[in-house]
């Protein structure tokens, strides 16, 4: 792996090239979500369709194979590549998944980690997290972290801190040396320990950082001061990756204090929901320049795909837009396969909304390295709000503000 | 009539033959996966081109449900609406109305069914059936027939054969686009040949563009079931399409075709899909059996497919009836490998290699031998060698194998 920081802008946000296996990818990008190591509903030879290189990078939880199929089974076939057929792929191993597999912090001890998993709560040893990882050979693995949310006594989060930096010694030293090794930092929300556990992981030999502990109950307001502390502890060249930050805004806070990498389950979300993304991603100039407020038709972040209103609509999702799906289906056909509960609905949406949400990671790019991204930031954040007032006005509630919309999201 | 119907190839009663189509050129034998509601379970179009899919079928019953056939008509067919460039079938959507639904009563008149909306009684006339088809607007078309379990025996039989017969009428009547859309009747009579046979004279006399053989694959025993197809089959004229409805066992498909059946459709590949099982040339393979957990091997180790290429039965069996993923990629290969039996069937019969093919087809299904006996008697009316490939065990052995195999 090799990691190059090649521009910045405001500060903090950092454009750069990350060359792992087969890809050589800019960041700030997305890491698709996966079950079991395939998109949720995107099958592998329908993975082509997506923009590359920035569509190879995936994520997957090691925890979904807990019950299904065992270490050597894996070893046998010669890893999660191979399992997968996905040999231009490169695959990022994070225990959580933010979906089914859930840091449980009350059933954590000094052992290891818990998680609820489909297969119910199960505690992680290193050395069991170490024999599935050394089995799958993932590009890159993340070490077990003992996240806790937000509302923890500081007692409570100090003990995870210790613990994660005590496990993350412990799977160095277990590790065969099979992908490149991301050091978990937590310290929920509490700043002294974010800069304690950023320090002490920033010591050890790691190729890169994962930070954990968001998305589990913090406050939004509070997240830069944390995500900056957690960065400014954390050698400059080296690639940082984050689990829990979805939704854009969460995505431009993360890139905002030096985020490269996005484990976000937004996509998953919106597809379930029924939802496409169809925010202009047009360049940042027309971005900045041409917004009108007011403009809901074609200026909406998402649009409901169930709403009765596309009943009849022949139009792709979004004009113009080159994915497989705006390039052969209409938002009637989309309509009627989730009106009778068809899979191919969720196909065709989250085929279209990784392309969508890997554009917006483009623009973001683009930004950087134009020194604009604090102007794109503020534009893109404003739009929404406009949006949302203007909509309200309107009598209509498709676009609810970001705050409202992160709550909606838990709830999913 | 739409169609051209040109035979490549014969062997006896078994024909390989070009089919064309308003929307696509078909080879025949060939098996058509069930579309029910303008999508075949998470499949996209490229992938369903991509196995070799030449009819897709869609049911009527659904689809005059939601999105509704006057929304189908108004965005431009069922071709535009789902994109799919190939050729298309719907049924009447009688079938689903007696299968689906409680309280269905059928008179003179037509079908009238509880409405699943509002639960008032609908009535679907055959002129309805045509019209609702006429607005879908797929390839092939079906007649409203008058469907009977082929278990029940006894005036109903008869009275259901001769209401069939009197509905093709108003269906040929009530058709308004013959250039465009081929209406095929239906044979139905049960399991009495002497009602078959009166029923495929009166249809005959029609001179439609293709026939198809109902009534049939609802739980009668195979012995009547082939000699049925057999009988209608040496009725129907040449140089028609014969569609033999409700079939998708891979050993039925094959004892039709050496009858001289030309087109099949069935949910099973991918029902079965659903349910975690492959169809594989031994028969079926159960994914969600534990031995497949450590399984490395290929679905098939002989198969093409891109599931075959890129995924073990272990990482399958984790996906099994969990995540909708494995039930996609099952059905995917199911479906491969129905594309690739009718091709088999189409090739063999044209280079003169059918009874090979079918040789071949019945040692790797019953590698002991135990070929049931109804398929022997099968094969032997349709002039196909197959003593190579049977063993002269007891037939009843020989069933309970067949049966097995096919248990969902």
């Amino acid at each position: 792996m090799k990691f190059a920081v090649k521009a910045w802008s405001n500060g903090r946000a950092r454009v750069g090239t990350l060359q792992l296996g087969s890809i050589e990818i800019e960041t700030p990008s997305l890491l698709l979500s996966t079950q079991k190591g395939l998109p949720h509903f995107i099958s592998p030879d329908l993975l082509s369709s997506l923009p590359s290189p920035n569509s190879r990078l995936l994520q997957f939880s090691p925890l979904h194979f807990l019950d299904g199929i065992s270490p050597k089974t894996i070893s046998k076939i010669g890893g999660i590549n191979q399992m997968l057929g996905l040999h231009d792929h490169e695959f990022v191993a994070i225990a959580r998944d933010s979906l089914q597999c859930l840091p449980s912090h009350d059933g954590s001890n000094k052992f290891g980690p818990s998680f609820e998993t489909p297969c119910g709560r199960r505690l992680i040893k290193p050395v069991e997290y170490m024999e599935i990882i050394s089995s799958m050979k993932p590009s890159i693995w993340v070490t077990l972290a003992d996240e806790v949310p937000a509302w923890v006594s500081d007692k409570r989060n100090a003990s995870s801190v210790d613990r994660t930096v005590k496990w993350l010694d412990e799977c160095i030293a277990l590790r065969q040396m099979v992908g490149e090794v991301f050091g978990a930092v937590v310290g929920g929300s509490n700043e002294q320990l974010r800069q304690h556990c950023a320090k002490e992981v920033a010591i050890r030999g790691v190729s890169g950082y994962w930070i954990g502990g968001f998305g589990l109950g913090e406050s939004m307001d509070k997240r830069p001061t944390l995500l900056n502390v957690v960065c400014d502890n954390l050698p400059k060249e080296k690639p940082r990756l984050t689990s829990g930050l979805d939704l854009p805004e969460e995505v431009l806070q993360g890139v905002a204090a030096g985020i490269d990498l996005f484990d976000s389950k937004y996509i998953h979300h919106i597809t379930v929901g029924g939802f496409a993304l169809t925010f202009p991603l047009d360049g940042i100039e027309s971005k900045i320049s041409t917004f009108q407020p007011g403009d809901i038709g074609s200026e909406q972040v998402k649009i409901n795909l169930r709403a009765t209103v596309y009943r009849k609509d022949t139009t792709p999702l979004v004009d113009g837009c080159s994915c497989y799906t705006c390039k052969n289906h209409t938002k009637a056909y989309i309509n009627h396969l989730l009106n009778v509960h068809e899979m191919l609905a969720q196909t065709l949406l989250e085929l279209h909304n990784t392309q969508h949400y890997l554009g917006f990671f483009h623009l973001i790019r683009e930004s950087i390295k134009a020194g604009k991204f604090e102007r794109f930031c503020q534009r893109f954040i404003a739009d929404r709000r406009d949006l949302h007032v203007s909509a309200a006005h309107a009598g209509v509630s498709q676009s609810p503000l970001p705050k409202q919309e992160a709550d909606y999201m838990t709830l999913l | 009539m739409a169609l051209r119907f040109e035979v490549l190839g014969r062997f006896n009663r078994a024909r390989a033959a070009q089919l064309t189509l308003p929307h696509f050129v078909c080879q025949t034998p060939l098996f058509m996966p069930v579309g029910t509601q303008g999508t075949i379970k998470g499949l996209t179009n490229d992938q369903l081109e991509e196995i070799g899919c030449q009819i897709i079928l869609g049911n009527t019953y659904h689809l005059a449900l939601r999105p509704t056939s006057e929304l189908i008509d108004e965005l431009g067919g069922l071709h535009k609406f789902m994109k799919w460039p190939r050729a298309m079938l719907t049924d009447s959507g009688g079938f689903q109305m007696v299968s689906l639904l409680h309280l269905a009563d059928i008179t003179e008149k037509g079908v009238t069914f509880q409405s699943p909306v509002d639960g008032k009684p609908m009535l679907l006339t055959p002129e309805e059936s045509i019209q609702i088809q006429n607005r879908i607007g797929a390839d092939i078309i079906m007649a409203l027939d008058d469907v009977v379990k082929t278990t029940i025996t006894g005036p109903r039989i008869e009275e259901a054969m001769y209401r069939t017969l009197r509905w093709i009428d108003r269906c040929i009547s009530a058709h308004k686009r013959p250039n465009e859309q081929n209406l095929f009747g239906i044979v139905q009579g049960g399991l009495d040949p002497v009602l078959r046979d009166i029923c495929v004279r009166g249809l005959v006399e029609r001179n439609l563009p293709g026939y198809a053989i109902g009534g049939l694959a609802g739980g009668e025993d195979k012995d009547s079931f082939w000699r049925v197809v057999a009988q209608c089959t040496a009725a129907l004229p040449e140089d028609k399409p014969r569609y033999v409805m409700g079939v998708g066992y891979p050993l039925d498909i094959v004892v039709c075709s050496a009858l001289g059946a030309d087109m099949y459709d069935c949910v099973y590949p991918t029902r079965t899909a659903r349910f975690g099982t492959a169809l594989v040339p031994e028969g079926v393979l159960k994914l969600k059996h534990q031995v497949m957990a450590c399984d490395t091997r290929p679905i098939d180790p002989a198969c093409g497919c891109m599931v075959c290429k890129n995924f073990s039965r272990a990482y399958i069996h984790c996906l099994v009836t969990k995540d909708a993923m494995g039930s996609q990629l099952l059905s995917y290969h199911n479906l491969y490998y129905m594309m690739k039996l009718s091709r088999d069937l189409h090739s063999s019969i044209v280079y003169g290699k059918f009874p090979e093919f079918v040789c071949t087809f019945l040692q790797k299904m019953f590698p002991e031998g135990e070929v049931p006996e109804w398929v022997c008697n099968a094969m032997e009316v349709a002039g196909i060698d197959i003593s190579s490939c049977c063993s002269p065990v007891s037939s009843s052995y020989g069933l309970n194998l067949d049966e097995k195999a096919h248990a969902v």
